[in-house]
């Protein structure tokens, strides 16, 4: 998967756990917890949508390296493999 | 009072326009009302003579209640249309039954500019329910426009089945009826969660993210059997006694994304296996967002429990949901300093407050319940 299906991934499944987050606008930089303001709540249901969409199981010694949405956009792309 | 909106059911007369004696003629702005969205002028439909207010300034009346009664100008006569001629009797000229905001067949319409069809189209207004100041009764695209704040508020007004019982209005009013009624004492208590939190991430590796649990599963379960342990602080206070609950359902308070709260009821969660804690808890956060809560999880809580998770503070002292007489707080799961059996080390902490009311109970039972919290919490493997 490249960085755009990733990004596109991670929006749709985004939007299902927060429908008021504007996907347009939203800057990749933002943090997940702080910026887009999830709570563990929200991220498990993001990491459990993403298991959903992609089949990617992303375990939870990884939560540490997803800070910001592109974080979560570049660790699928690099570990999901391209359809 | 004219109905001048679908959820409207009274209105207040600000103002009067005219006065007894006064001839008016249809088309008229005989009084100014306030409905709780808007101040609106409104006209009379027909011509005569003020006989007599009924409903003076600054009273509420339900929609329907004649405002005034109005004379006619001439006398009766065959000629004249309308049962209230015939009959002789003064008309209420002001509640028209006739008129289509009562639900009758209606005079003929009003006419109404082009342009104020417009208008009411594009703003989603229903023009037979505005007052029209033109000749005539005619509605006006100024007439529209006034009544155009009044239509809008009332649809940002109306609240999403998930934003009403959160909605910060009544939040306000029960949080201030709480600080005003109970008299609150607080405790609180640290407590490790190193068991809690290897227990949690070894469970956890080996499980897909759909069954996977989260802390807030564990305090929640370990609340709820402590509430039982306890049952001074499970109940409602009620005419003046304390009536302890038969059952435990920890209301658990949701940030409603955006803004508001509520705190749904978890039934009996104190006989809930973990994982169907956890799903429970997924689901009730789910509905209560997306609205769609059931009467019984806003009205069957017996205790509340509030956790601020990952990003608030270190410790919560709430404000208890009257009639409830206890609300167990938990903080954020922070690495501190930690001495044990003589030695220093750091250990993932969390604190847990209880807020309760001295009324019902007090600081020893107080901390019994957060006594068994802490115990429960170093068993992880047994809730």
């Amino acid at each position: 998967m490249n960085l755009a299906q990733a990004f596109d991934v991670v929006k749709i499944v985004l939007h299902e756990v927060a429908p008021e987050i504007d996907l347009d606008t939203v800057d990749p930089g933002v943090e997940l917890h702080d910026g887009l303001d999830l709570d563990s709540m929200d991220f498990l249901n993001l990491i459990a949508g993403i298991h959903e969409h992609t089949g990617r199981n992303i375990p939870e010694r990884d939560y540490g390296l997803l800070v910001t949405l592109g974080d979560f956009t570049e660790y699928l792309a690099g570990t999901v493999p391209s359809v | 009072m004219p109905s001048l909106g679908a959820d409207m059911e009274c209105g207040t007369i600000v103002e009067w326009r005219v006065q007894p004696g006064e001839r008016v003629h249809r088309g008229d702005i005989v009084a100014v009302i306030d409905t709780e969205k808007a101040t609106i002028e409104i006209e009379i439909f027909e011509d005569g003579v003020i006989a007599e207010i009924l409903v003076p300034v600054g009273t509420e009346v339900a929609v329907g209640t004649p405002l005034a009664r109005l004379a006619p100008t001439d006398p009766p006569s065959p000629t004249t249309n309308g049962a209230t001629a015939a009959d002789g009797a003064a008309s209420d000229a002001l509640t028209d039954h006739r008129h289509p905001a009562f639900g009758g067949p209606g005079p003929a319409p009003p006419r109404s500019s082009p342009l104020a069809r417009r208008r009411a189209k594009e703003l989603g207004i229903d023009p037979a329910v505005v007052a029209g100041t033109g000749p005539g009764g005619a509605l006006t695209a100024a007439d529209v426009e006034r009544a155009a704040p009044a239509a809008r508020q009332d649809r940002d007004d109306r609240p999403d089945r998930a934003d009403r019982p959160g909605t910060r209005h009544a939040l306000a009013t029960l949080m201030a009826r709480s600080k005003r009624e109970i008299p609150h004492y607080y405790l609180s208590t640290t407590i490790d969660m190193s068991e809690a939190t290897t227990w949690l991430a070894d469970t956890n590796a080996s499980r897909p993210p759909a069954e996977r649990l989260l802390p807030a599963a564990l305090l929640l379960k370990a609340a709820a059997l402590a509430a039982r342990a306890v049952p001074q602080l499970n109940g409602f206070w009620v005419d003046g006694d304390f009536r302890p609950a038969e059952r435990v359902h920890p209301g658990v308070a949701v940030n409603l994304r955006g803004g508001g709260l509520v705190a749904p009821a978890i039934h009996d969660a104190d006989r809930l296996g973990i994982d169907e804690l956890m799903a429970g808890l997924r689901d009730v956060v789910r509905r209560a967002r997306a609205g769609g809560l059931r009467a019984s999880e806003l009205s069957d809580q017996t205790i509340t429990v509030t956790s601020l998770g990952d990003q608030g503070a270190e410790m919560v002292f709430g404000v208890i949901y009257p009639p409830q007489v206890a609300l167990i707080g938990f903080g954020r799961i922070v690495e501190r300093p930690w001495a044990v059996n003589g030695m220093l080390g750091v250990r993932p902490v969390l604190t847990a407050t209880l807020a309760a009311d001295h009324r019902a109970n007090d600081g020893h039972q107080g901390g019994l319940l957060l006594a068994a919290i802490e115990r429960a919490l170093y068993e992880p493997e047994k809730l």
